[in-house]
C-alpha cells in the first residue's frame, strides 16, 4: 500500500486507523474522527493553573539560595534539585510528555543521556588543562 | 499503513519525481509515531537537536570556566540593580525567570483552549504569550546594554576571568534569539487562530506545535538560569 496522502496531512481528520493495532496501549486516536485527541481536551485549566504556581515557588527557593548566600556542596545540591524538578514538571505537563507515546518518549528523552559522556570527557580535559596552566604557564598569566 | 514498496526503480523519473519520493520516504516516521501528528513529531525532532547545541554551550562553559585560573566573576555581584539605594542581587534575573515562566502558563492554556476549539481565548492567550516573551527580550536587551557600558566584551571584562562575556554573549544571546522568533512565531500562529484557519481545517495542532517550541525555549532558561547565574 502507497501512502495515504491524507492522513499525512491531518491525523486527526482520518479514519480512525485500525484502534485494533495497539489495543494494549493508552490510545490516544480520536474515536469520532473529528475529536481532537481526549487527553489534550480534558485536562482541566486547574492542571496549569497549579503547575505554574509549582514553577514559581521553586523558582523562588532557586533565587533564594543565592539570596542566603548558601555556598559549598548545599549550594549546587538546591540549584541542581529545583533545576531538576522545574525541567521535569514544564517536559511532563507543559509539553504533555507525560501523555505521550512510549515511541516518541524515548526517542527524544534517551539521545540526551549520551551528552554525560560530553560532560565528563570534558570535565576531564577541563581539568587537564586547568593543571597544565597553573604548573607549566605559570598560572595562565 | 503498510511500508511501501517501489518497484519502479528502472523507470526514468524527473527532479520532482525523485524529490516527492524523498520526502515520501522521510515523512514516514509517523508510522513509527503512531497517531502523534506528523508535525508535532518532527517539532520534537527539531527541539531534540537544538538540545544538542545549547549542550554544546553550556559543556564548554563548563570547560572554559573549570580550566580558566583566574577567578571566575560572581554573577550574584555583576547582575546586580540597584533598587531604591539597595543592590540587589540577580533581581533582574529573577524577574526575568518568572516573566518567562509565566508566559509558559498562558501558553499550557492556549494549547487546552485550542483543543477545546475554542478561538477566543486561543488567541488571547497566545498574545498574552507573545507580550511576556517580548518583555523578556526587552530586560535582556537592558542587561546587554548594561553590561557593555560596564565595560564587558567578548574578549575582557573588569571582573575577572575574560571567558565570561564570551559565555555571556553566547549563550543569553543565542537563547535571546529563540525567544525573539518564538514571539513572531507566536503572533502568526495566533492571526490565524483569530481568522478562523484552523477551524475550517478542523486541526488545532500548530497551537501545540508552536506551545512546544515556547516550552522548550523556558526550558533552556531553566538550565541557563541554574548553571550561568545561580552557579
Amino acid at each position: 500500500m502507497i501512502h495515504d496522502a491524507t492522513s499525512h496531512a491531518h491525523p486527526h481528520l482520518a479514519p480512525a486507523p485500525a484502534p485494533a493495532l495497539a489495543p494494549a496501549l493508552p490510545d490516544h486516536a480520536d474515536p469520532a474522527g473529528q475529536a481532537p485527541p481526549a487527553d489534550h481536551a480534558t485536562h482541566p485549566i486547574g492542571v496549569y493553573l497549579k503547575i505554574w504556581g509549582y514553577l514559581f515557588v521553586l523558582s523562588t527557593l532557586s533565587y533564594l539560595v543565592d539570596f542566603f548566600h548558601v555556598q559549598g556542596a548545599a549550594r549546587w545540591l538546591l540549584i541542581l534539585t529545583f533545576m531538576l524538578l522545574k525541567a521535569g514538571l514544564i517536559v511532563a505537563i507543559f509539553m504533555h510528555m507525560a501523555w505521550e507515546r512510549m515511541a516518541l518518549i524515548y526517542a527524544i528523552l534517551v539521545p540526551p543521556l549520551a551528552l554525560g559522556t560530553l560532560i565528563l570527557l570534558m570535565w576531564i580535559e577541563a581539568d587537564y588543562v586547568f593543571w597544565t596552566r597553573i604548573l607549566f604557564l605559570g598560572g595562565g598569566e | 499503513m503498510a511500508t511501501a514498496i517501489r518497484n519502479d526503480a528502472d523507470e526514468p523519473r524527473g527532479p520532482a519525481q525523485a524529490l516527492r519520493e524523498f520526502t515520501d520516504d522521510w515523512a514516514s516516521d509517523q508510522e513509527t509515531f503512531r497517531h502523534v501528528h506528523w508535525g508535532k513529531a518532527m517539532m520534537w525532532i527539531f527541539l531534540l537537536s537544538d538540545t544538542f547545541i545549547f549542550s554544546s554551550f553550556l559543556v564548554s562553559y563548563m570547560t572554559m570556566r573549570t580550566s580558566v585560573t583566574a577567578p571566575w566573576p560572581n554573577a550574584s555581584e555583576v547582575f546586580a540593580l540597584t533598587i531604591g539605594g539597595q543592590s540587589i542581587p540577580l533581581i533582574l534575573i529573577a524577574i526575568m525567570t518568572f516573566v518567562l515562566i509565566s508566559s509558559s502558563g498562558t501558553m499550557a492554556m492556549a494549547v487546552n483552549f485550542g483543543y477545546r476549539r475554542r478561538r477566543g481565548p486561543t488567541a488571547a492567550l497566545m498574545v498574552a504569550t507573545a507580550l511576556f516573551g517580548a518583555t523578556f527580550v526587552s530586560m535582556q536587551a537592558f542587561e546587554w546594554t548594561k553590561l557593555i557600558r560596564e565595560g564587558v566584551r567578548p574578549w575582557t571584562n573588569p571582573f575577572g576571568a575574560e571567558q565570561f562575556g564570551a559565555c555571556f554573549f553566547m549563550i543569553t544571546g543565542f537563547h535571546g534569539l529563540h525567544v525573539s522568533v518564538g514571539v513572531i512565531m507566536l503572533l502568526i500562529v495566533a492571526s490565524r487562530v483569530l481568522r478562523g484557519h484552523f477551524d475550517r481545517s478542523g486541526d488545532y495542532s500548530a497551537v501545540e506545535i508552536a506551545g512546544l517550541y515556547w516550552h522548550f525555549v523556558d526550558l533552556v532558561w531553566v538550565f541557563i538560569f541554574a548553571f550561568f547565574y545561580l552557579w
